[in-house]
């Protein structure tokens, strides 16, 4: 694997650490706010500073990222088994299952743009990270299902799987144990690209004020409250490390997603 | 040529069917609403009648579908054609919206009155990302495989990476509270879009700049090259006079699927630097004044305006390059 995919799989490693021992990391608690130390820049009591309503910046990113990971693996959890499923029934039995799963579903979302769609449903339904977590499981699925239906037409006409049949074993098993193992790559592939998606749409949604509402400590909330012309002014780095940390979850996540990709199917590996 | 016009009508069916979702969407989810939009309208203290007044006014009285269930009325009952989902059918089609829920201004003037400064934005943000993306997609396929081109590929990879709403309050930094060169926010003068284009082309630069780079190397490899510099011409006429040419036919596709994404992620653009296109109608006064017609509305050009930026580039490519027809 690339060198930059091994900098986004020791980052995630990272990543999962703090947000498991969030607790233990924190130097101060995440929402006592402190008028008398607002605007601080970093310093030994404050590591990151301190924002416009005093809070202690480092201690917010570092909860912040227990939102950002929950929200992507619920939602690459979910609409994974979703898609997955879905795509494998598609292509397996064909049909008017198929008819409208890539005829009409695929079709129709991949002429939609997503994050307007999570903005519409979130926009009906209230914002809140559970609704946040559903839109995005609604416009996540069918890309899993697209890969994994893919996979599906092209195994089903192998030997083994030909052999399998002939040996009387059953759909699901076929599906289960032949089909799915080779199909298993690119879904991971698309899991980690998800994940970058899931993360990045998290932020994008509470940074507009749709998704977790503020007092948590969302990176995209973090960096809305960071971004009026006063804070700017006096404290530029309340901006500066939410946003920092989203770039490099989201970079982390890509990179990881192409080395595996590189990694995975040889015939594109460059050199 | 059968081919082709089946081709076609079944493009447009597919336009119709997303057409038809979008618009069912939008009617469908406004239902989800959690309470009464006439009460988050007028607040806890309307009397009954101002509430069936409202209701009245924009339809709401009215049942919301073909058919409706309730336990009272005896399980699924038959609403027949006068249901909301056919009168917001019958508005579009005589190109109305309904009226916003506040102001009662039509929601179509409202969106026609924003939907200038957003395809400005849109189109600033498509030039900033061409002008950025050739020369160092062509200057990164020339150099493949050396530190150059790794180098570019890292920075473009992190341009990709970098959300909008983290690249926007930096260019804010910068270019406005640090060196104080353009404003911060607002659309006023030519300046005031530079900042807002910069940061809705970012991502697509870094995106394109790695588009160019391969169809350059792809190019570079093709016999017609050769010949070129076999008859002694430059390498900077071969390069662009011959490569890009053909070279490009594929970045043109994703410009214009971009120009869809552009239209979309211009709403948290325009929401950073208070550029009053669609997308700051939508979030501003829209969702977070719970005025569910302009969401509609909102929801429904910006979709729309996206669908057939698509089909549009989609036939534009194959016009362009006939090897993918027959495909």
């Amino acid at each position: 694997m690339n060198r930059l995919a091994v900098f986004g799989l020791v980052f995630i490693a990272l990543l999962v650490l703090v947000a498991l021992f969030a607790p233990f990391i924190a130097t101060h608690d995440v929402g006592a706010t402190n008028l008398a130390a607002r605007y601080l820049p970093p310093s030994s009591a404050h590591w990151l500073g301190t924002d416009a309503t005093g809070r202690d910046i480092f201690s917010r990113v570092v909860f912040g990222a227990r939102i950002s990971l929950r929200v992507g693996i619920v939602v690459v959890a979910v609409s994974g088994l979703v898609g997955v499923v879905v795509g494998a029934l598609a292509g397996f039995y064909g049909g008017w299952i198929d008819r409208i799963v890539s005829g009409y579903v695929i079709n129709v979302f991949l002429a939609f743009p997503g994050l307007l769609l999570a903005i519409a449903m979130v926009a009906f339904l209230g914002a809140g990270l559970n609704k946040l977590i559903l839109a995005l499981c609604i416009i996540g699925w069918v890309g899993y299902a697209r890969v994994m239906r893919g996979q599906v037409l092209k195994v089903r006409e192998y030997d083994f799987v030909q052999a399998a049949r002939a040996l009387g074993a059953r759909d699901w098993r076929i599906l289960f144990t032949h089909i799915l193992p080779n199909a298993v790559q690119p879904l991971i592939v698309q899991a980690s690209l998800g994940m970058a998606g899931a993360v990045l749409s998290e932020a994008s949604l509470s940074f507009l004020g749709l998704g977790v509402p503020p007092p948590a400590p969302s990176w995209g909330v973090m960096l809305e409250e960071a971004r009026d012309l006063a804070t700017l002014q006096r404290a530029p780095h309340a901006m500066l490390a939410p946003g920092i940390a989203i770039a490099l979850t989201v970079l982390a996540f890509n990179f990881l997603g192409d080395g595996l990709r590189e990694y995975l199917d040889p015939r594109q590996r460059r050199r | 040529m059968k081919h082709k016009l089946l081709d076609i009508a079944r493009r447009l069916l597919i336009l119709l069917l997303v057409v038809w979702t979008v618009v069912s969407l939008v009617t469908v989810l406004i239902e989800l609403v959690p309470g009464d939009p006439a009460t988050a309208i007028l607040g806890e203290q309307a009397t009954p009648e101002q509430v069936a007044q409202f209701r009245a006014k924009h339809g709401l009285d009215r049942p919301a579908f073909f058919f409706s269930y309730s336990e009272d009325a005896g399980g699924l009952r038959w609403n027949g054609w006068e249901n909301r989902y056919v009168d917001y059918w019958r508005e579009i089609l005589h190109g109305d919206m309904g009226r916003s829920f506040r102001t009662d201004r039509p929601v179509v003037d409202l969106i026609l009155s924003r939907y200038g400064a957003t395809i400005e934005l849109a189109v600033a943000a498509l030039l900033v990302a061409v002008v950025i993306a050739i020369p160092l997609g062509v200057v990164a396929g020339k150099n493949r495989g050396n530190l150059t081109d790794n180098t570019l590929s890292v920075v473009a990879l992190v341009g990709i990476s970098l959300p909008s709403f983290v690249v926007g309050p930096l260019l804010i930094y910068v270019f406005a509270v640090w060196l104080g060169w353009l404003d911060p926010s607002g659309r006023f003068g030519w300046s005031s879009i530079i900042l807002p284009a910069l940061t809705l082309g970012s991502a697509l630069s870094a995106l394109l700049t790695r588009m160019v780079r391969s169809s350059v190397i792809e190019e570079l490899g093709e016999d017609y090259v050769r010949t070129a510099r076999a008859k002694g011409l430059s390498e900077r006429t071969v390069i662009y006079k011959h490569v890009l040419k053909n070279g490009l036919i594929p970045v043109v596709t994703i410009l214009g699927l971009q120009l869809g994404v552009l239209l979309a992620g211009a709403i948290i653009t325009e929401k950073i630097f208070n550029w009053p296109g669609l997308g700051l109608l939508l979030v501003d006064d829209g969702i977070n004044k719970r005025d569910y017609r302009i969401v509609q509305g909102c929801v429904l050009v910006i979709s729309v305006t996206y669908i057939f930026a698509n089909t549009l580039t989609d036939m534009i490519y194959r016009w362009l390059d006939p090897r993918i027809r027959v495909s």
